[in-house]
């Protein structure tokens, strides 16, 4: 016998979270549909992650934190660039996303490639930069050696808007973990259709697992969990919803979480610094 | 049970000459009151006038060594916080961000020199509605207020420099919440890198300590400061609240109690006030076994009893390695033993008075709490208290768990719990054992042991081979729940401009 | 880390390196000077201080007659004049003699007449003072006729070179041969700190000279600058307090040289106060060994009785 034709019935991308350098669905098996405006069917189902979910993703965000910020700044700087490198290499597969996903046109999707492309590449530079500019050596007035450094706050939760915006989003997610810290971020609505290939380009480019995790879901269910965690050290609100802000700030105060309100411009080093501690030492200089 | 102590020295002979030396008990040596006068009654210091509150309300302020009223105070209430915070305004629209950079700095420049001619003055009254010793007010908080001003003077023509490649602007109305144990070095943390930055000034000092911040109004007077650039309102909470709550107000700089510093976190939620928090701490302070043993325990009795531990990066934990805890324990007893308890304007006394009664209790509540958790509790029995007046004897518990109250909860006073460790991984993960994270110590002779520890202790300011050094061009503040933003530096600046890039 | 020495009779010693935070040490030194010492605090400090005093004289210019003057300062370190102004005064304590004189071992019949019956002790720095730069057997031969001349009190100087050059056993059994040497009389050994160049080596140097046998350790001879200062006396007192913890013992110290005035005494004497406690505020366990302080504490306690300076003249020269 030989073998059948080949159909042309297109196999659907199956879209699940990324938590822990894996791809689980969500564990309440929840989903939702990402549909591009005006089109009749689905591009894809969409995990809606619960609060199990996000506790998973902290969970995986708290143990690879330590690590992930003992590693040199250099290397760092190399993985993000490789995150870039990969995001790059996967263009064909983004422009799919972007515009049967997302409905952007070919232009749109280029452009968005390379800002998102652009924005690694900026963080990839960053990691061992900012500390020599906000760090300092301190003349204190006595014989004691004094110097700042600014260190990763720890796990920091990023709260994105619906609208799906791959450049604003890399950049958010690279400025933070260049810092050393991890990420558990919440892409919501169809922003969710970025979860999968995110986090293919990322568990291929040596990122360790649990530094970058990331959910699709509803907003409106996840953000104030955000807020609550107390294993949460830093949370960038990035929704343009006053009265949810006010909620979600509210809450954050249980453990002085530190928060981010505005988007700011995408590729500046106040990005990094959002999600950095700093931390003084002294020592007594004498024989 | 008789014991048998060898002498030598020259006593030893054919062993039957006894010591006999000498008992020193240091004659009082007073600092005298005459310096200061303290008016009976203090007004509001609104738009450059002594306003009466609204309400027509005082309180007492409360000399905490003999618990005799100093003066009253105005208590200031929502329309009196309201006018404040419009004088401020107006002064900043009409005058102060009008101003050059090198003329900000020169008005802070001439008020940092006033406070060292006034200094003894200043001392003096710290001393008196505080109750911290005057060797201290004298030696450490008034030289810093001065050092502060005289930092952030310089700053306020180079702030481009503060902020390489992003554009800066001051922010506006600055409300400013400050503590009662440090009342005007934490007004000068406040209030120098605000108007180096080109903001103004509502300060509410503690209710407890306003008198000196009150003295300040004389010496911005002196200066030429421009009315309403900095304006006082006395009163607690309530006062407090109304601050943070005026829409006007576009930064909040609180130093305080956790507690409270969460409920001003909640309050200004949404709002995009600009917010710095300097709260509580249970600060660790490691002495390993290769320290300088000596040397680490003055820098424990600091550490703890510096400001009768009314301090909020206070080493109230100390964690000493297992093999030479025993040794330090006694070094450290025998050091306690020789602090000076009493009259805060004796210039021989180490530890003055606890700041308030109400205070006094909650820190003998604690310390019955330590008891009946079972540390081993000692206090230096040779040390007498006087009759009158909130004072304390300095103590410390031994073989305290981690669990327990004393390692945990923030007892703001001269209240030691002492644990040990056996290795630094177990050190460092029983100093982080903490919500709070403002400082910590470290004590080791071995240098890569040091920035090893220094770096993983999650602590805004480590202290390490010393203890609690401050310094105007040192960021002070803390991780976690110590809250956040820097004071101090050029990282202090930030708080009190917005940056755009 | 342990320095190894064995002992006269073979027995091996641990000396246990104890590191010193320099800046610590200064800083904690520099507290006694804020102490604030008056009334009748201050006056018992100053006699005190007197009662702890070596007048001291090593120069090659010495001759009998210059010790002979030292001696009569000893006995009486107020003029009559002095004394005159001050008996009038009610509570007035007479001023006492001073702890000790201080001579080469040629002198040391010279003192012990001048000072017979009357207490003050009769010290020599025996040990081929200054330069040393003989045989241990000579020096040792030094110390035991200052003894049979009728010293009591030795001071020796350690082997500095022989220290910084890691020698510690060299050090130990020098110091160990000496206070053998000197018999019943009491041995006060000196650092020369000034030469040590770091604290960790004066603590060092504090504890080897201890092991050894030491009765009181000493700063310096006076021939070297910097000499007593007080982080070092400050760490000899650490030294001392961590021995007495262990075993009991109360070993002697004495800051030499650079103690110019009463207001220095005081500080040192606060610092011993609250280092090492009352027992060691006698000249049985500390002296000073300073020679021009003794006018200044005159004149102090002049001040204190009187509220007022005395003049000069008021006070004899040596």
């Amino acid at each position: 016998m030989s073998p059948p034709l080949p159909t042309s019935l297109p196999v659907p991308k199956t879209h699940k979270l990324y938590i822990g350098g894996e791809f689980p669905r969500s564990e309440s098996g929840r989903s939702y549909a990402l549909t591009r405006p005006g089109a009749k069917r689905a591009y894809a189902q969409l995990c809606l992650a619960s609060r199990k979910d996000l506790r998973a993703a902290v969970d995986a965000a708290r143990a690879a934190q330590a690590g992930w910020a003992a590693r040199s700044a250099y290397n760092r700087g190399q993985i993000l660039y490789r995150m870039a490198e990969m995001i790059e290499g996967r263009a064909d597969s983004w422009q799919t996303l972007l515009r049967s996903g997302l409905g952007h046109s070919a232009a749109q999707a280029a452009r968005a490639l390379a800002a998102t492309v652009d924005a690694l590449v900026y963080y990839a530079g960053a990691s061992d930069k900012y500390p020599q500019i906000i760090g300092a050596v301190n003349p204190v007035a006595g014989p004691h050696h004094n110097f700042t450094t600014p260190e990763a706050l720890g796990v920091v939760g990023l709260v994105f808007d619906d609208g799906p915006d791959p450049a604003a989003s890399a950049a958010r997610i690279a400025a933070a973990i260049a810092a050393g810290n991890t990420v558990v971020a919440l892409l919501p609505g169809p922003a969710g259709g970025l979860v999968a290939e995110f986090g293919e380009a990322f568990a291929t480019a040596d990122l360790p697992a649990g530094v970058v995790n990331l959910l699709s879901g509803d907003a409106a269910e996840l953000a104030p969990q955000f807020a609550s965690h107390m294993e949460i050290q830093g949370l960038a609100f990035l929704r343009d919803e006053p009265a949810r802000r006010i909620e979600v700030e509210r809450a954050a105060a249980d453990n002085m979480k530190r928060c981010v309100a505005s988007h700011g411009p995408l590729l500046a080093l106040e990005r990094v610094l959002d999600f950095v501690e700093y931390k003084t030492v002294w020592h007594p200089i004498g024989t | 049970m008789t014991k048998t102590i060898a002498k030598t020295g020259l006593a030893a002979g054919n062993g039957a000459k006894a010591v006999a030396g000498l008992v020193v008990d240091y004659a009082p040596s007073i600092e005298s009151d005459k310096i200061v006068t303290i008016p009976p009654r203090h007004q509001l210091y609104i738009g450059g006038q002594w306003l009466k509150p609204v309400e027509g309300r005082y309180f007492d302020s409360i000399n905490p060594a003999t618990l005799q009223v100093l003066s009253k105070v105005a208590e200031a209430t929502a329309p009196d916080v309201d006018a404040a915070v419009r004088a401020a305004k107006r002064a900043y629209d009409r005058t102060w961000s009008k101003l050059s950079g090198r003329e900000r700095g020169r008005y802070l420049f001439r008020i940092a020199r006033l406070i060292q001619e006034r200094a003894r003055e200043l001392a003096v009254l710290e001393t008196l509605d505080n109750g911290k010793p005057i060797r201290e007010t004298r030696d450490v908080d008034i030289p810093l207020v001065a050092a502060h001003f005289f930092y952030y003077a310089g700053w306020a023509d180079k702030l481009g420099y503060a902020v390489p490649g992003a554009k800066f602007a001051p922010l506006g109305v600055a409300g400013q919440i400050i503590p009662w144990n440090f009342p005007l070095l934490m007004a000068a943390w406040k209030i120098a890198p605000a108007l180096a930055c080109g903001n103004t000034v509502v300060l509410k000092p503690a209710e407890q300590t306003p008198l000196a911040a009150l003295k300040l109004v004389e010496i911005f007077e002196a200066a030429g400061l421009p009315e309403g650039v900095v304006n006082i309102v006395t009163g607690a909470g309530a006062t407090g609240a109304a601050l943070t709550a005026h829409p006007l107000v576009r930064k909040i700089a609180f130093t305080g109690s956790t507690d409270v510093g969460k409920i001003i976190a909640r309050s200004v939620a949404g709002s995009g006030k600009k917010l710095t928090l300097e709260l509580g701490g249970k600060s660790a302070h490691l002495i390993f076994a290769d320290a300088a043993l000596d040397q680490a325990v003055e820098g424990v009795v600091s550490g703890i009893f510096f400001n009768q531990g009314h301090v909020c990066c206070a080493g109230s934990r100390l964690l000493v390695e297992e093999s030479v805890a025993a040794r330090v324990l006694d070094k450290l007893k025998a050091r306690m033993r020789k602090l000076r308890v009493g009259n805060p304007l004796d210039k021989n006394t180490d530890i003055g008075a606890i700041n308030s009664s109400a205070e006094l209790d909650k820190i003998r509540r604690l310390i019955e709490t330590g008891k009946r958790e079972g540390g081993r509790y000692f206090e230096p029995e040779n040390i007498t208290l006087p009759n009158t007046g909130n004072f304390l004897r300095p103590c410390l518990f031994s073989d305290v768990a981690q669990a327990d109250t004393l390692c945990r909860v923030e007892v703001f006073g001269p209240v030691l719990a002492v644990s040990t460790f056996r290795t630094p991984a177990e050190a460092i993960a029983k100093a982080n054992d903490t919500p709070y994270g403002l400082a910590a110590g470290i004590w080791s002779e071995k240098g890569s042991k040091v920035h090893a520890v220094a770096a993983q202790l999650k602590a805004g300011v480590v202290w390490a081979n010393t203890y609690h050094k401050f310094d105007p061009a040192s960021p002070f503040g803390g991780y976690g729940e110590s809250g956040y933003g820097r004071e101090g530096g050029r990282h202090g600046l930030l708080p009190y401009l917005e940056v755009q890039p | 880390m342990i320095v190894p020495v064995r002992d006269r009779d073979g027995a091996s010693r641990a000396i246990a390196l104890v590191p010193v935070d320099a800046v610590g040490a200064e800083e904690r030194a520099a507290f006694f000077a804020r102490r604030s010492i008056k009334a009748r605090s201050k006056l018992d400090l100053l006699y005190l201080a007197i009662r702890m005093m070596d007048l001291t004289t090593l120069e090659g210019a010495d001759t009998e007659a210059r010790v002979r003057q030292m001696c009569h300062k000893a006995l009486r370190p107020a003029a009559p004049a002095l004394t005159q102004a001050l008996e009038k005064i009610e509570g007035f304590r007479p001023i006492p003699p001073v702890a000790a004189v201080c001579v080469y071992p040629l002198l040391v019949p010279v003192a012990v007449k001048a000072l017979a019956g009357s207490g003050v002790h009769v010290a020599s720095v025996a040990t081929s003072f200054p330069a040393g730069q003989v045989s241990l057997k000579l020096r040792l031969l030094d110390v035991r006729e200052a003894v049979d001349n009728g010293a009591d009190e030795i001071d020796m100087v350690i082997n500095r070179g022989a220290f910084l050059a890691g020698e510690y056993q060299q050090v130990f059994d020098e110091i160990a041969a000496v206070r053998e040497a000197c018999g019943s009389a009491h041995l006060k050994v000196i650092l020369e700190t000034g030469e040590l160049g770091t604290l960790d080596n004066v603590r060092l140097a504090s504890d080897l000279a201890i092991a050894a046998g030491a009765h009181f350790i000493k700063t310096s001879t006076g021939k070297i600058q910097p000499a007593a200062t007080p982080p070092v006396t400050l760490v000899m007192l650490q030294a001392i307090a961590d021995h007495h913890a262990r075993t009991g013992e109360h070993i002697g110290m004495k800051p030499a040289g650079g103690i110019r005035n009463a207001k220095q005494a005081i500080q040192y004497l606060c610092m011993l106060y609250e280092t090492l406690g009352p027992d060691w505020m006698s000249p049985d366990l500390y002296r000073f060994g300073a020679s021009a302080l003794l006018n200044d504490v005159l004149r102090q306690i002049f001040r204190q009785y009187t509220g007022r300076y005395y003049y000069d003249k008021g006070y004899s020269l040596d």
